[in-house]
């Protein structure tokens, strides 16, 4: 794999060309709606619309004899809407939990599809689709009109987000509220959830119907770890999805004999990674960080605390006291050493004799402050 | 039928009662997706293990696999444990992520293999036979079938020894951990042997049926029971059924026998759902039909009590009033206070309405109960 | 087994408002499946008064304040807003849920959620802009959190997220107020807070009802209270319906509730 042939191919080979945009725009329509689907739960939801699109694809085909991207997404839409709907009845209607509905629709519907797509395997070759793409994607499949029908049916779902954008952020973060205002609760989740099919099928034909539902979830989980502003969340987002998008893509293209769909899922899960780790706040390294920093901190003081009383009970402040007796009434919460080390560089302990130590005149007057807001605090 | 043929259905059944078996606690525990996530995430088990062992018939294979499977879960867990990310987020990341490390790990490396992206997903039921175990110099049938025949056993083992704790760590997981039961533990062996099954299902059937097994015969076993011991029997039954009526259809189409299997299973659901007795949904609505009425004559009555011997009883119980504050159109309010006139509930002045003493102990007995 | 004579029971506080009463539920009941949770209710609040609605777990309490939304369906009963239907009313009236109704890990702000308050207002389209964002912080201001506007509402205690509800509810400048447990789990000084912020409601002349848990309060804080358990045991000012009677009513057996009355009197007949 040559990276920098790599870029320089992306602006002069078509096909690299049409790849990187659909990915990228893909990218950015799942990080912006798989926002407010993660944030309302239904983080899962998207694994069943994807799967449940696969006979959507598989009888477009049949019944238009057409590969176009148009008709196999409008199929793929359809499929996925009406197992959502199956979803929502059976929880509504029978004893069935939602998990148990989720699973069940998204394994009859996918199991359905295969069905589906090996009776259309053996069919004449002419006519066979190909639609196999569709399990893990293949975005060297992808010109330039499903290109544009992506960024269309992309734009119009990011157009529609803006325009509710203050009804679907209330409708998510309270729906009883919203209701109580007068809002059409009902109507703004089918419109949410409409854009979120959407944006799930237009996504199918490069990230395939099994691991499309990470490029809802994984954006957004990483996006969240950044910022506490929901604007900013969904932006960031459609940033991350776009990046693993077209990394995702372009490695693809580049190596020979992988599926682009684990490729951009793969890009995705490290952005996530790394989030998780590093991002300011909430990044997990930051709050390690940040416990041994406290930790420290606690543990010279109370080096520091003992020593002061070690000093009043020998009533001579500078009599030194051996490094064994401050290990000892540390009991186990180590780092002694490290704490004389910090109190001496702060000219509050001086070393007395071998490892023996004592506080200065600074040290016994910052242990009295302390020790006067430790009988402050209640 | 040929023996080939037999024997395909047999390793069907077999599959679809070690499923079913595991797939009610999962159900019953709201963690049915895990088994989607797991069924994902072993192919990366599977793969790794095969480029260790080099032996796709290895049943240490199914060793590594089902570490996958216990690997899963536990880091759905951590990652839930951080509070950065919801549970259901959680499971959404990370078997993505294993799943594509072990579709590329196979396309790149074990393409000449048979050990393919589709196999992964459909199984290869129908090579089954083909695949014979040999004890002694005797051939003694297929491998597939051994192979599940003893995750099945395995299985039955489990769940009939541990029966009372699963149960118990099931419905009441607070009584469970008070009397010592770590449901931690329940947790991870039950997730263990899904992996398990998930693993040995896989090579007949692949990763769509076993989830489809798992959840859905469970599921319409629910529609109509709630009783574990009928819960688990019903959902084996009804397994066996679709993986033989699957097999048929498949058979009939020339289509992927696994996607029929699991089209059957979602077809039974349906079915259940409509035409269970009690629970389905056109009973259901007969019964609805017929409450409606009950509950609306005791409405009534409850209503003249409530307002008998206050001022205002004159317009409460005045039949026009029925229309406008208890939402009943003309011709039901009719027939409810008809049928409370026939039972003796209520007498009739002009259009006031009276409650008789057998109405009012009615009433008082509807209220207090 | 009687339920007592029906003297004691609906409220014979005499008339309870020349004027339209500010909530009125008539006859409303309320079914999930076929188990009534409100069986016939009746209630009438006068304007400009602090009602507390009281009852067991599982009374029916929040199913009352949702069903008089619609947010809930009754299967019978009529509500009316100042003698008009909910539905044409909705804009005078300010709903305050309960707390745990929503998820806190929301990534949104303090004066973003009180800002929902005015969305109502702005109707589609239109985004809040200046004027909302100060009637926002007046709001605040009067809850005592206006310098936590831009904190992200994870970080909040319960007391704080409770008063953020306030803010909200306050910005609609409803006539009407409805709130879900607002009491609940809040520590002693938002408690206090709390109470005079609806004692200036009333002061206003806005009539608020609220759910509330703790019998020992409602005295002091309240002027107005109904009893509810599925059905209406009482309602009526805290004088004249407050008393052990409806309270054993509604609650069955014991109330450990020390009146002011004398012990006989507290402990008199026992019910059948």
């Amino acid at each position: 794999m040559d990276f920098p042939g790599v870029f320089d191919s992306l602006f002069a080979d078509y096909t690299l060309r049409m790849v990187a945009m659909g990915s990228a725009m893909l990218g950015i329509v799942n990080g912006v709606l798989g926002s407010f689907a993660v944030l309302r739960k239904q983080s899962l939801l998207g694994d069943g619309i994807s799967h449940a699109a696969l006979p959507g694809i598989a009888l477009a085909f049949l019944l238009t004899g057409s590969k176009s991207s148009l008709a196999l997404l409008l199929g793929a839409a359809a499929a996925g809407w009406i197992g959502t709907l199956l979803i929502i009845g059976i929880v509504r209607h029978t004893r069935v939990k939602y998990d148990s509905a989720l699973g069940l629709v998204l394994s009859v519907f996918f199991g359905f599809g295969l069905v589906l797509l090996t009776y259309i395997q053996k069919m004449p070759v002419a006519t066979q689709a190909g639609l196999d793409k569709f399990l893990f994607g293949q975005a060297a499949t992808l010109l330039r009109k499903d290109v544009m029908t992506i960024g269309i049916l992309g734009g119009i779902v990011l157009v529609f987000l803006l325009l509710f954008w203050k009804e679907f952020k209330l409708v998510s973060f309270d729906t009883d509220f919203a209701f109580s205002l007068g809002y059409p609760v009902r109507l703004l989740d089918i419109l949410l959830t409409t854009l979120l099919v959407v944006s799930i099928v237009i996504g199918l034909q490069t990230v395939g119907v099994v691991l499309m539902s990470a490029m809802v979830v994984a954006p957004a989980a990483a996006a969240r770890q950044w910022t506490d502003r929901l604007g900013i969340m969904v932006a960031v987002s459609g940033v991350f999805g776009a990046l693993a998008g077209v990394s995702g893509a372009l490695i693809s293209s580049a190596a020979a004999r992988i599926p682009t769909g684990p490729t951009i899922v793969l890009c995705a899960s490290v952005i996530v990674f790394f989030s998780l780790l590093l991002a300011p706040n909430r990044g997990l390294a930051w709050g390690w960080v940040r416990e041994q920093v406290n930790r420290r901190q606690l543990q010279t003081k109370a080096v520091l605390g003992d020593l002061y009383v070690l000093a009043m009970q020998h009533r001579e402040p500078g009599h030194g006291h051996t490094i064994e007796v401050l290990r000892t009434m540390a009991h186990g919460h180590g780092g002694v050493d490290r704490s004389l080390r910090a109190l001496k560089e702060r000219g509050l302990v001086r070393e007395t004799g071998a490892k023996e130590w004592s506080l200065t005149p600074r040290g016994m007057e910052e242990a009295r402050r302390l020790s006067r807001q430790w009988r402050q605090t209640p | 039928m040929t023996a080939a043929q037999i024997e395909i259905q047999l390793i069907a059944c077999v599959v679809a009662v070690a499923c079913a078996l595991p797939g009610c606690f999962l159900i019953l525990r709201r963690m049915a997706m895990m088994s989607d996530a797991i069924s994902h995430s072993i192919l990366v088990g599977i793969a790794v293990g095969f480029f260790v062992i080099r032996d796709l018939a290895s049943p240490l294979l199914v060793v590594s696999a089902a570490l996958t499977g216990v690997l899963t879960v536990s880091l759905v867990e951590i990652l839930t444990r951080t509070k950065r990310v919801r549970e259901d987020a959680a499971i959404g990341l990370i078997f993505p992520a294993l799943f594509s490390i072990g579709v590329i790990l196979i396309s790149r490396y074990a393409g000449d293999v048979h050990l393919d992206v589709d196999a992964v997903l459909l199984g290869e039921l129908a090579f089954a036979p083909f695949n014979r175990l040999s004890v002694l110099g005797y051939d003694i049938g297929p491998k597939g079938l051994y192979l599940i025949g003893g995750i099945l056993l395995l299985n039955l083992l489990f769940i009939l020894t541990f029966y009372k704790e699963l149960k118990l760590a099931t419905f009441d997981a607070g009584l469970a951990g008070a009397l010592g039961f770590s449901p931690a533990v329940i947790h991870y062996a039950l997730m263990t042997i899904v992996s398990i099954t998930a693993v040995g299902a896989f090579d007949a059937v692949g990763s769509v049926l076993v989830v489809a097994l798992m959840i859905a015969p469970p599921a319409t076993a629910y529609l109509i029971t709630d009783r574990l011991s009928y819960l688990l029997a019903a959902s084996s039954l009804i397994g066996v059924i679709c993986a033989i009526s699957g097999y048929w259809l498949a058979h009939a189409l020339d289509v992927s026998i696994a996607g029929s299997m699991a089209t059957m299973t979602g077809i039974f659901f349906v079915a259940t759902f409509l035409a269970a007795p009690d629970r389905g949904l056109a009973a259901i609505f007969l019964r609805r039909a017929r409450q409606r009425v009950e509950f609306a004559q005791t409405m009534l009555l409850v209503h003249l009590y409530n307002h008998e011997g206050l001022p205002g009883e004159q317009k409460e119980n005045h039949l026009a009033h029925l229309h406008e504050h208890l939402k009943w159109e003309p011709p039901f309010a009719g027939r409810i206070v008809g049928a409370a006139e026939r039972k003796g509930s209520i007498s009739r002045d002009g259009d006031h309405l009276f409650l008789t003493e057998r109405g009012r102990e009615a009433a008082m007995r509807a209220m207090v109960g | 087994m009687t339920l007592g004579d029906k003297d004691g029971m609906k409220g014979k506080s005499g008339n309870a408002s020349a004027a339209e009463a500010a909530v009125k539920v008539e006859d409303l009941t309320v079914a999930y499946g076929e188990k009534p949770v409100l069986w016939d209710m009746d209630m009438e609040v006068p304007p400009g008064v602090l009602m507390a609605v009281v009852g067991p777990n599982g009374a029916g309490k929040t199913t009352l304040i949702k069903a008089i939304m619609g947010l809930v369906p009754p299967v019978a009963g009529y509500v009316s807003i100042f003698g008009k239907p909910y539905l044409a009313q909705r804009h005078l009236v300010g709903y305050v849920p309960q707390r745990n109704s929503v998820d806190w890990d929301f990534p949104t702000s303090v004066l973003d959620v009180v800002m929902m308050g005015r969305y109502g207002v702005l109707g589609w389209l239109r985004r809040p802009g200046r004027a909302e964002r100060n009637l926002a912080m007046e709001a605040l201001e009067k809850v005592g959190m206006a310098d936590l506007s831009g904190r992200q509402i994870s970080q909040l205690s319960g007391g704080q997220q409770q008063r953020v509800f306030l803010a909200r509810a306050l910005v609609q400048d409803a006539r009407v107020y409805l709130m879900d447990e607002p009491f609940q789990g809040v520590d002693a000084t938002t408690e206090r807070a709390i109470v005079t912020l609806l004692k200036e409601m009333r002061r206003e002349g806005k009539t608020v009802v609220v759910v509330h848990h703790d019998l020992q309060t409602v005295p002091e804080y309240f002027d107005w209270v109904t009893l509810l358990n599925v059905r209406c045991v009482a309602s009526g000012s805290v004088g004249e319906v407050f008393t052990d009677r409806n309270l054993r009513l509604t609650y069955g057996g014991r109330v450990s509730y020390l009146t002011h009355h004398a012990p006989e009197e507290t402990f008199g007949n026992p019910d059948d």
